[in-house]
């Protein structure tokens, strides 16, 4: 055991400094891909075994270096972290190989190689972390490294500017998570979690909700929930599309085991209200992230608007456990909380899965923008089919594991009525009909996605000449669509696991008998059942059988290809398809409210007769309600500081010396004291 | 075994009532609006026409123009097999409950749309665009009906909820039973493509939505989707009907019960098959954009349902 967490380390930590000296053409791309591809497969091996066992172990606790003592200890909850990271760092390592191609002689791949590694390491370090001053500097090298990652193309102004919101907004949590474990520690930032447990216990109410305020805060600006999601949309399309499924499927999710973390096992549970709250940013967060993403026509930004939703279901069944958890409901409780960390898992191989997918279109036609492709499926078949599972995925269709973790979120909300105040009780349905409303969203979204993008006739030249990815990135997206089906099919190999792992963190009971049942999947005391391996079964059954009874049936088989229907038109042309804007349209009419569209039409005619149109010029801007209200006025106030504080630059350089002393002579009163 | 047996025959019967369904619906509404209309059973005349024609396939289409059609019968078919057609408890019960079942007809809608925007056609599009909205806006309906029937059963297991109802009767009455069946009602119309919603006899480009969908098919292909748009009709009548009047469904595996049990379902969809077609003569269709308002609607209907399930506890 303890050789694969050494192993994980070192080839991560090999990984860096490789790609940093070898750097350009095929062989520097191997090593920080080799480097990667280890970590990430020893990685996933120790989670798994760990997992798998059962039980929790002390990793090297004394690391030996002086002045910081870094602490490291597994258990359920960091093994299973470690097996995401695992499951999308070895995908996003293979792809890369091949993706980073087109970097060559243009962007730093040093750089690239060498902090996707450093990446993965201060990930695995950080779900192992046993102490504040471990976990912080973890998260500091993990936030440094993404922004790296996120500046690779750095030469574009939007660029820039994500990468400007992502670090302020990063810190500004780092700033809360720093409070917090000062506030839980008692000062002394290397006390071992264990100290900070009990700690937590003996905390003052009043601190305790500070605590939990502070984490939601910190760990949510992490997890991109509403309103602390500006950045995520930025940030996460410019960055190289494998380090976008690494942003989307892993690096949020550190903010989910955070909270997960700190608010259930650190302080042990709390009052109901912490998981109304959390399960109200979820269903927000869940609704305003898809709905942001209809409206967007960049293959990326949609995506990354997607994360916000699929970050808000994890919450809700995060939310719905903190509930049942503070009216001691512990059965349900495991359930919500298996729901939400379920779909964590999930989120992560089929949000990888699509970023991958979506860096492949990228590659191919170096366009984000959805009108300017389609066809694709014919010219990247391999591509369309894993985007079309991973589409399918992201919308809880079943047999995929999208729908196995969203069924269970939604049983947990549907057990509400369990809860023995019926005022608090009605916050489950509405919860339950907001879900709802988001998963029947997504799947609209999707199949805009997924039809714009890759169906129908080219709308560019580039579209036209699209070719399919290399054999590297294939196989990335390959993995993750497999993860995809499997943990589709077998979430009653994977939720008793998760049971037996959370048993023991806040006082949850061992819940590993409670969701077994062959190969159907039961919620606690009976109330539902399901099997998505059988419906998969039947549906595989049923699709070979019809064709079969057509046959036996003597049904014409004769299939002739001819045009489209045009009304009478001849010829067909790109631009009497559907777009994306107008296959939206419905949606941005009847959400109206919400998005307040502004519309620009300019026409213009024909001097000689208006019937003529010369052209048309077609605009239009939803309201970016957040920005608009919320960040606008705290920039403005930054702003004013600012222009405040730059008085102090005199340039004269006697004042310089003058502030300079002072410094040293208040510095040195304040050592003395 | 005989339970197993059973299920095959369920969806037999419910592919064999399916397109006697629709016809004697268009039969029905012909009468009403003084026409003479074509017989009930001339949907069975269309589908084997359909079947012995060649398929013409738009040039634009791709595979998943040829693979969509299976799917969505596939789905449809495979919802026949859980849903409580003429006996309860059977032994798929424990393979899918209600939200299985609402997330496998979305998996048809997904596949369907999809097939839709694959010619590259206009009108293609447009169907499929207002499909997913219409589908997307009575997805909060159907997940509050389901806590409804759930919370009053104790599972959302079709089975469970209708042997419930059976051995509690008068909760058939109560408010939150009759708000629930309402809403879901307004959502069946939806979800089916009933008038005024979507007017299933209509080829006019302002105001269709699964025919425009469908415009590129033909031959065996639009066989199929018919078809399964038939029992889609009859699953959610069935489930109307068999989930809030569960009478009549077989709850012991005898040969008479199953008869009675076939006869009772036969009443229920022709029932149900007289009022949407008195609806349809009597209603125009809704503009599309007021269509959210009458699934707002049902959304508050059903979240009365639960409210008062909550508190009649």
């Amino acid at each position: 055991m303890m050789t694969l967490f050494i192993v994980m380390i070192s080839a991560y930590a090999a990984g860096a400094p490789g790609a940093l000296l070898i750097g350009r053409g095929a062989f520097g791309r191997g090593v920080a891909a080799l480097g990667a591809c280890a970590g990430s497969a020893a990685g996933l091996a120790f989670g798994m075994s760990a997992i798998v066992s059962g039980r929790s172990f002390t990793l090297v606790s004394a690391w030996g270096l002086p002045g910081v003592d870094l602490m490291t200890r597994l258990d359920g909850l960091s093994a299973f972290f470690l097996i995401i990271i695992g499951l999308l760092g070895l995908a996003v390592a293979v792809y890369g190989y091949g993706y980073s191609v087109s970097y060559e002689r243009r962007y730093s791949l040093r750089m690239l190689g060498a902090m996707l590694n450093t990446l993965l390491l201060s990930l695995s370090l950080l779900v192992v972390a046993d102490n504040a001053l471990t976990f912080l500097i973890s998260w500091e090298l993990m936030s440094l490294s993404a922004y790296w990652l996120v500046l690779t193309e750095h030469d574009g102004a939007e660029t820039v500017r994500a990468g400007v919101w992502y670090i302020a907004m990063t810190h500004a949590g780092f700033v809360a998570l720093v409070a917090m474990f000062l506030l839980m520690s008692g000062g002394d930032l290397t006390t071992s979690f264990a100290g900070m447990r009990a700690n937590a216990a003996v905390l003052s109410p009043a601190s305790r909700n500070a605590v939990f305020l502070l984490a939601l805060f910190g760990y949510g600006s992490k997890a991109g929930i509403v309103p602390l999601h500006v950045w995520l949309p930025m940030a996460h399309p410019v960055a190289p599309s494998h380090v976008s499924a690494l942003m989307s499927g892993v690096v949020i999710k550190t903010g989910i085991y955070g909270l997960v973390r700190v608010a259930l096992d650190l302080l042990g549970g709390g009052p109901v209200w912490w998981g109304g709250v959390v399960l109200g940013v979820g269903a927000v967060s869940a609704l305003l992230g898809v709905l942001y993403a209809l409206m967007e026509h960049d293959l990326k930004r949609l995506l990354a608007y997607h994360s916000v939703e699929n970050i808000g279901i994890i919450l809700i069944g995060v939310g719905a456990g903190m509930i049942f958890h503070g009216y001691g409901l512990m059965t349900l409780a495991a359930l919500g909380f298996v729901g939400g960390l379920y779909h964590t898992l999930n989120h992560a191989t089929f949000k990888g899965l699509l970023f991958l997918g979506a860096g492949s279109v990228l590659h191919a036609t170096h366009t984000r923008n959805m009108e300017e492709m389609g066809g694709l499926i014919k010219r990247m078949p391999v591509t369309a089919l894993c985007f079309l599972i991973g589409a399918a995925a992201i919308s809880a269709l079943p047999p995929l594991n999208g729908f196995a973790s969203e069924w269970i979120v939604f049983q947990s909300l549907l057990e509400g009525f369990n809860i023995p105040k019926p005022e608090v009780a009605m916050i489950m349905p509405i919860a339950v009909g907001m879900l709802a409303l988001t998963g029947g969203l997504a799947v609209a979204c999707f199949v805009k996605a997924f039809g714009v993008t890759f169906l129908a006739i080219p709308r560019s030249q580039e579209a036209e000449h699209a070719k399919e990815a290399p054999l590297s990135m294939r196989a990335g997206m390959a993995l993750l669509a497999l993860a995809c089906v499997a943990l589709g099919l077998a979430p009653f190999a994977v939720v008793p696991v998760m049971g037996g792992m959370l048993a023991g963190l806040g006082r949850l009971p061992d819940t590993r008998m409670d969701f077994t049942l062959g190969l159907s999947l039961a919620s606690p005391n009976g109330f539902a059942k399901m099997s998505p391996a059988l419906v998969a079964a039947g549906l595989l059954i049923l699709l070979c059988l019809t064709p079969l009874v057509m046959l036996l049936l003597r049904v014409n088989r004769k299939l002739r290809v001819s045009d489209s229907w045009g009304c009478g038109r001849i010829g067909q042309t790109p631009r009497m398809e559907y777009t994306a804007t107008a296959f939206a349209e419905p949606l941005r009419r009847v959400f109206a409210e919400l998005y307040r569209p502004a519309k620009e039409l300019t026409i213009d005619f024909h001097p000689e007769s208006k019937y003529f149109v010369q052209s048309i010029e077609y605009r239009s801007e939803i309201t970016p309600w957040f920005e608009k209200y919320l960040y606008d006025p705290c920039l403005w106030f930054v702003r004013l500081l600012a222009a405040t504080v730059r008085r102090l630059q005199s340039g004269s350089l006697s004042a310089y010396l003058v502030y300079g002393a002072v410094t040293l002579l208040i510095l040195l009163l304040i050592a003395r004291m | 075994m005989t339970g197993y047996l059973l299920e095959i025959g369920q969806a037999l019967l419910a592919l064999l009532l399916a397109p006697g369904l629709v016809g004697f619906i268009r039969w029905l509404k012909a009468r009403l609006q003084g026409r003479r209309g074509a017989m009930p059973w001339q949907p069975y005349y269309d589908l084997r026409k359909l079947f012995g024609k060649e398929v013409v396939m738009s040039k634009n289409a791709s595979w998943l123009f040829r693979f969509a059609p299976y799917v969505i019968f596939a789905t449809a078919v495979a919802v026949t097999l859980l849903v409580p057609l003429v006996a309860a408890p059977l032994p798929f019960d424990a393979v899918g409950d209600l939200l299985a079942v609402v997330y496998l007809l979305l998996l048809g809608t997904f596949f369907l749309a999809l097939a839709g925007l694959d010619p590259g056609t206009a009108f293609g599009g447009m169907g499929a665009s207002r499909e997913v909205t219409v589908a997307a806006i009575a997805e909060p309906t159907i997940a509050l009906a389901i806590f409804g029937l759930a919370v009053g059963a104790g599972s959302t297991n079709l089975g469970r909820i209708v042997a419930q109802t059976l051995s509690n009767p008068g909760a058939v009455i109560n408010p939150g039973h009759l708000l629930g069946f309402t809403a879901l009602f307004v959502v069946m119309i939806a979800e089916t493509g009933r008038l005024p919603v979507d007017n299933p006899s209509t080829h006019l480009e302002l105001t269709m939505i699964h025919e425009a969908m469908i415009l590129e098919y033909s031959g065996r292909y639009l066989a199929l989707i018919e078809w399964a748009a038939a029992l889609k009709l009859l699953i959610f009548f069935s489930l109307l009907s068999n989930l809030f009047l569960p009478w009549g469904v077989a709850t012991t595996l005898t040969p008479g019960a199953l008869g009675v049990a076939v006869i009772a379902l036969v009443v229920k969809l022709a029932a149900l098959a007289v009022i949407v077609a008195l609806l349809e003569t009597r209603i125009a269709k809704l503009r599309l954009f007021r269509v959210p308002e009458l699934l707002g609607v049902s959304f508050v209907l059903a979240l009365l349902s639960v409210t008062s399930s909550f508190l009649l506890r």
